[in-house]
């Protein structure tokens, strides 16, 4: 396993050698259906390209679009979700920014507060935390405390997340810091065709969105036209239909929830897959319609477990799903320990069989 | 004025000390403490006469507004009010130098530089008070809102600034910090971003000695606070933030500068705060009483006056006038915040998104129901 610390090169060769990177799925969902321009003949086209494609879209759409962030310009990022975009719409639109992530979104703030509409990269999940005064007490806040009279429309993406063999700092979840905080909307795709779709939408949304990019997805292919057709940002969907047990995903675990909803499907469980897509506000409807249609419902997320996004996902399942269930919400989350090192990390981070074991311990009488 | 880059340097050199090394320097100063013209003034430019004038006329009603503010929050009608008693001439200054396109950034202390930006006096007071965390509308009077967490907006005025250079606007971004403000990081990304981007941004730190209890000499072991510009490459001025004509001039010198593209100005006003840290606070704790009373025997209003006065610029009918107007002021924002405060607790729930969510919509119709349930005279809180 290599020890890179962030080249995409090396997080590409630990994907496709430990991570279900292959298994991406197809973006199923009935509402997806609508064929997009050039649905005839989609081509295979990976996560990162599906961003770069939305930001470069959202630029030509609207010039109040900019474009920031650490190595975003002549880099291209260093994950290359930012590649061309410099030289295509030039230094005004997309820039890079001196090495200070609270500099970032404060500087930002201003600039929405002034009409424009910045979309920023934080290079790391972990390195955004310099910037976290800002997020909680400014960007989520400010439009409340002027009584609605400054909208801060700002995309604050954040590469997300394990599986991809990085070093310390380089893999937490960080999404519960950051739905815990009113005001900010909070949203992670789990696939290509979405993380086109959802990038759009955020990027017209007059709402500051916390946008995290699942890394370990970044280089998974879907065949699919990008389109953003298809559910409003706050809406979760039902990757895979199914009628015993919800299985409630979102980001870099909706592939293995779905992976494991096949192999569940071998021991006879029929297994429906809920990606969340927006962790904040969350599409409560959808999820508790399927868990009251199938009874039993298990959250899986990578973040550790205590005090988790997936306590919130119990606790209101309880509150609202109660008499239909037939047995504890369970949570298959990552362990109550600091991100592990690379060697390590498989221990760590929810597996199919993890949760498999999970939806067998339903009480399935 | 015709303060260039270049010149900026000079001007704080100018009256180093011998073996100095250049960044430590005597403020300047265009009126001294009793009045006369100053000793040092630089290459700053005294305003002329009616622009004193105006200069003294806001500091007297800004006064008279934070005298009445202290005695609210006394009466328990503010949450809290952080006066600003002392730094009357940055409060004015600073704001009367700005140009009508000019946004404003202020801090909790700078509740009369939003008074003297024309923002009306409840309104200023909203979030002391406690009835909204801001009472006014930002564009109306291009005044962000009172900010409470350090140093977070000079990055808000730097990005709004640079977002006007990117869309070709002519617009300057006046950021107020203090010197504890200093310390913390977003003053350094502050700085160093308005320097790369070349923002249109005027840094004013009011220096008043103290943050909370603790003096500058705990705060920092630069020489002073100007001389932090160096290590941004950003040009930056000392001033005796008492007297009302350098803080005036050297504002308008930034805004100036930073208009025609040149960048960003720091700019340090050396003053003291004359009232506690808020009406909460205990500065007998902190204070030697001997110290209080000599920086309040340097009253910012008190030397601009007889600047004024021995220029035959202000004569008695005019001073008493001016009493007057601002009794005036002082009275009616003792009536209009004597009233109780009427909120809306349906209003909670209305701007933290665009659109308030689906759950957001269920509390806010269960809170509405709890408050009809309440009986009439039982506290709904
Ligand atoms: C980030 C942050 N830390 C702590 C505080 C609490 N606090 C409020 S005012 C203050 C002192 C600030 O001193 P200074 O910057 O010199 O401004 P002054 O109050 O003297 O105007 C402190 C510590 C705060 N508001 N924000
Ligand atoms: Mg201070």
């Amino acid at each position: 396993m290599t020890t890179a610390l962030h080249s995409p090169a090396a997080a590409g060769s630990v994907l496709a050698g430990t991570a279900p990177a292959g298994t991406v799925l197809a973006d199923t969902a009935p509402a997806d259906a609508a064929p997009g321009p050039d649905a005839a003949s989609p081509a295979p086209v990976t996560m990162a390209a599906a961003l770069n494609r939305a930001l470069a879209e959202s630029l030509a759409a609207d010039e109040r679009v900019v474009v920031f962030g650490e190595d975003v310009a002549t880099l291209g990022g260093v994950f290359r979700v930012t590649d061309g975009l410099a030289a295509r719409f030039g230094p005004a639109r997309v820039f890079d920014t001196p090495l200070a992530e609270s500099g970032i979104v404060g500087t930002a703030i201003g600039m929405a507060m002034n009409g424009l509409v910045p979309v920023v990269e934080m290079q790391f999940d972990a390195f955004a935390y310099p910037a976290f005064e800002q997020v909680t007490s400014h960007l989520a806040k400010l439009r409340n405390r002027t009584r609605g009279r400054v909208s801060l429309p700002v995309v604050v993406r954040v590469p997300f997340g394990g599986g991809i063999g990085g070093v310390e700092h380089h893999s937490d979840s960080s999404e519960a810091y950051y739905a815990h905080t009113p005001g900010l909307r909070v949203v992670s795709p789990g696939t290509p065709a979405d993380a086109y779709r959802l990038l759009r939408q955020s990027i017209e949304c007059p709402d500051p969105v916390i946008f995290l990019e699942p890394k370990r997805r970044y280089w998974g292919k879907e065949t699919v036209a990008l389109t953003t057709d298809g559910p409003p940002i706050e809406q979760a969907l039902i990757r895979r239909p199914g009628t015993n047990v919800t299985l409630i995903a979102y980001g870099g675990m909706v592939s293995t929830a779905v992976e494991a909803a096949e192999a569940a499907a071998g021991e006879g469980w029929d297994v429906e897959v809920v990606d969340l897509r927006s962790l904040s506000p969350l599409d409560e409807a959808t999820l508790t319609e399927s868990v009251r249609r199938t009874g039993r419902a298990v959250v899986v997320h990578e973040a550790q477990g205590f005090a988790g996004y997936g306590a919130e996902i119990a606790a209101r399942l309880t509150e609202q799903c109660f008499y239909h269930l037939e047995a504890p919400v369970l949570r298959v989350t990552g362990l109550d320990i600091p991100y592990p090192p690379p060697y390590l990390e498989h221990f760590h981070l929810p597996s199919v069989d993890r949760i498999l074991d999970a939806i067998a311990s339903l009480e399935w009488e | 004025m015709t303060l260039l880059a270049d010149t900026f340097p000079s001007a704080s050199r100018q009256t180093a000390q011998p073996g100095d090394p250049g960044l430590a320097a005597t403020p300047l100063r265009l009126i001294d403490a009793d009045g006369h013209p100053g000793a040092d003034p630089g290459r700053l430019e005294l305003p002329p006469a009616p622009v004193l004038r105006e200069l003294h006329r806001r500091m007297v009603l800004g006064r008279s507004f934070d005298v009445q503010a202290t005695a609210l929050a006394k009466q328990g009608r503010l949450a809290v009010y952080p006066s600003s008693r002392g730094q009357d001439a940055c409060q004015v200054g600073a704001v009367l130098a700005l140009r009508d396109q000019d946004w404003l950034f202020p801090t909790y202390r700078d509740s009369v530089a939003i008074l003297t930006r024309g923002v009306d006096a409840p309104e200023a007071l909203a979030l002391l008070r406690g009835d909204w965390h801001c009472g006014y509308d930002p564009y109306q009077y291009r005044v962000a809102p009172h900010c409470t967490p350090l140093a977070t907006s000079a990055l808000h005025a730097v990005g709004f600034a640079h977002a006007a250079t990117l869309k070709g606007e002519d617009l300057v971004a006046l950021a107020m910090l203090g010197d504890g403000a200093t310390s913390e990081g977003d003053t350094h990304e502050a700085l160093n971003f308005a320097a790369v981007w070349k923002a249109p941004v005027v840094f004013l730190v009011q220096n008043n000695g103290y943050a909370i209890s603790v003096p500058l000499a705990k705060q920092t072991a630069a020489p002073s606070l100007a001389a932090k510009g160096i290590g941004y490459g950003m040009p930056a001025l000392l001033i005796d933030g008492n007297d009302a004509a350098a803080v005036y001039a050297a504002v308008r010198a930034g805004v100036e500068r930073a208009a025609s593209g040149a960048g960003p100005l720091l700019i340090e006003a050396v003053t003291y705060r004359a009232e506690p840290h808020t009406n909460a606070d205990d500065d007998t704790r902190y204070r030697d009483r001997a110290e209080v009373a000599a920086w309040r025997a340097r009253d910012p209003i008190a030397r601009l006056a007889a600047y004024l006065s021995a220029r035959g610029l202000l004569d008695e009918a005019g001073s008493a006038g001016l009493a007057e107007e601002a009794q005036r002021l002082a009275a009616s924002v003792r009536e209009r915040l004597s009233h109780d405060v009427s909120v809306d607790p349906g209003e909670l729930f209305d701007h933290v998104y665009a659109r308030p969510t689906a759950a957001l919509r269920r509390q806010r119709a269960a809170l509405l129901a709890e408050v009809a349930d309440t009986e009439p005279g039982e506290d709904a809180r």
